[in-house]
């Protein structure tokens, strides 16, 4: 008896943890992620991308815009670039894994690169205003519904 | 040793090709935004022109206006000699733009009253006499003292900035011709300051130019005047040493 309501109890701070801080506990600013053979294998933050949100980041001036360097497999295309090269078929070309690293940091590959970090140490950024202090461009659930949306594309 | 020599002709070949030509932004744009920029009632950036004209006749604080000194249209100042700035001032031990020129002109030959480096003021009368040297090639010094600010200017162009973590050189070197955000890029050169932007409708100095590219980097701007950015401009003027000057160029 004296077990169960031990068991009990915890059960009830879990499930009330939960209802307070709702379905997705709030994100920290920065997660650090680990590279082998030019690939990061594990999601960042352990988090589960959603590739339509994904599609949405990519194509979002103000977030992911991927659309300012490269041309995409969407239809909004009057504010491409072409620094990058297309992104169309993406995934029957690199693994998962590269594609992560790809978008979190892009020096790995090229440290002359012109595309930027999305998810750089926010130490290492130099002069960052005010508002932007403290995390990288994306956080780690944009740039898993990024890899996600980037994934489908084969 | 033959092959040193070999390789150290090659480089010499090729150093040039490395380095890059310098393309007025004049170069990428399109037809029609050229031959606004060419029409000589039409550019939009001389109300900037004609607002500095308009400043160089009032009288300063001692009585006194700029075409006092310099003439009725500033005839008697050198347009190859505003081709020149930033210049070395061995008595403030500084470079001096053009626009910090004329504010001392201000201070010291019309008694002020003192002229905000970040002012729309300031921002005309440099836009009036630039225009003076339209056409004539940039042709900044960077020697002796200059070369150390011309060293600092070209770190400041070299590096990462913001969240965005890019430097200028890796646009404006290297992706020059190719399209940014539905624009095309340019080398970022200085030489048509100030510029009439058809993106904002506003005219911008070098100064206000260069924040406007750290604001897009999510970096926190320098101050208008200030040495950081007074370095950028000795590097940038320079890097465009022998493009003609455009003022007031129109510019995306
Ligand atoms: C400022 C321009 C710029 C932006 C913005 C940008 N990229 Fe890139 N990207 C590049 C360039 C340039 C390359 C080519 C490799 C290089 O030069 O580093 C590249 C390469 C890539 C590659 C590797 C492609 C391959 O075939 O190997 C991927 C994947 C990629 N980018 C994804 C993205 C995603 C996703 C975004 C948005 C979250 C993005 N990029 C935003 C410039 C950019
Ligand atoms: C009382 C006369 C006087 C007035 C008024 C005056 N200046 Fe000057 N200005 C000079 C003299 C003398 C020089 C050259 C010596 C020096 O650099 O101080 C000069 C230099 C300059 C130069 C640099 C020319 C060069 O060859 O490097 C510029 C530009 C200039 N003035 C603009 C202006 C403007 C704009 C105004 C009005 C806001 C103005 N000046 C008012 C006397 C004057
Ligand atoms: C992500 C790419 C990018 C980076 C990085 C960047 N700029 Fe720009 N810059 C642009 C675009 C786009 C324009 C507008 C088109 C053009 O004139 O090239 C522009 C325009 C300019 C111009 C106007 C050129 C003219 O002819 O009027 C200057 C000057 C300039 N940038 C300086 C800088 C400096 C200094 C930095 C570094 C602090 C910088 N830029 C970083 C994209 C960039």
């Amino acid at each position: 008896m004296k077990r169960f309501s031990i068991h009990f109890g915890l059960v009830l701070i879990l499930v009330a943890g939960r209802a307070v801080a709702g379905d997705k506990p709030p994100e920290p600013a920065y997660f650090s992620w680990q590279v082998k053979d030019f690939a990061i294998d594990r999601p960042l933050g352990g988090r589960v991308g959603v590739a339509e949100r994904g599609m949405a980041v990519a194509s979002d001036g103000h977030r992911g815009n991927c659309l300012a360097c490269h041309l995409l497999p969407i239809s909004r295309d009057e504010v491409f670039g072409d620094l990058g090269p297309p992104l169309a078929g993406i995934a029957s070309r690199q693994s998962v894994g590269a594609i992560r690293l790809h978008v979190v940091d892009q020096s790995y590959f090229n440290p002359e690169t012109v595309m930027p970090g999305f998810y750089r140490r926010p130490e290492k950024l130099h002069r960052v205003a005010k508002a932007y202090r403290g995390r990288p461009f994306l956080s780690a659930q944009q740039i898993e519904d990024v890899v996600a949306w980037l994934a489908t594309l084969k | 040793m033959n092959r040193y020599l070999a390789f150290f002709v090659l480089m010499l070949l090729v150093a040039p090709l490395m380095a890059g030509q310098a393309r007025s932004g004049y170069a990428y744009l399109t037809p029609e935004a050229r031959e606004l920029q060419d029409d000589d009632f039409g550019n939009p950036g001389l109300a900037s022109v004609d607002e500095g004209q308009a400043l160089f006749y009032q009288p300063g604080a001692n009585g006194k206006p700029c075409a006092a000194c310099h003439g009725d249209q500033g005839e008697k100042l050198d347009p190859e000699r505003i081709a020149r700035y930033p210049v070395y001032s061995e008595r403030l031990r500084k470079p001096i733009t053009l626009r910090e020129k004329i504010r001392q002109c201000r201070s010291d030959k019309q008694g002020g009253p003192a002229l905000d480096y970040a002012s729309p003021d300031a921002v005309a009368l440099e836009s009036f006499v630039r225009r003076l040297a339209l056409g004539v090639p940039v042709a900044v010094d960077v020697s002796g003292p200059m070369a150390a600010h011309y060293a600092a200017g070209k770190q400041l162009f070299h590096t990462r900035w913001g969240q965005v973590d890019i430097a200028c050189h890796q646009c404006h070197d290297y992706h020059a011709g190719k399209h940014f955000r539905g624009q095309i890029l340019t080398q970022g050169q200085t030489n048509g300051m100030p510029v009439y932007r058809l993106a904002t409708g506003e005219i911008a100095g070098t100064h206000e130019r260069i924040s406007q590219c750290l604001t897009s980097l999510r970096a926190e701007p320098f101050a208008i005047g200030s040495p950081e950015y007074i370095d950028f401009e000795v590097y940038m003027n320079a890097r465009g040493n022998g493009l003609k000057i455009e003022t007031p160029a129109i510019r995306y």
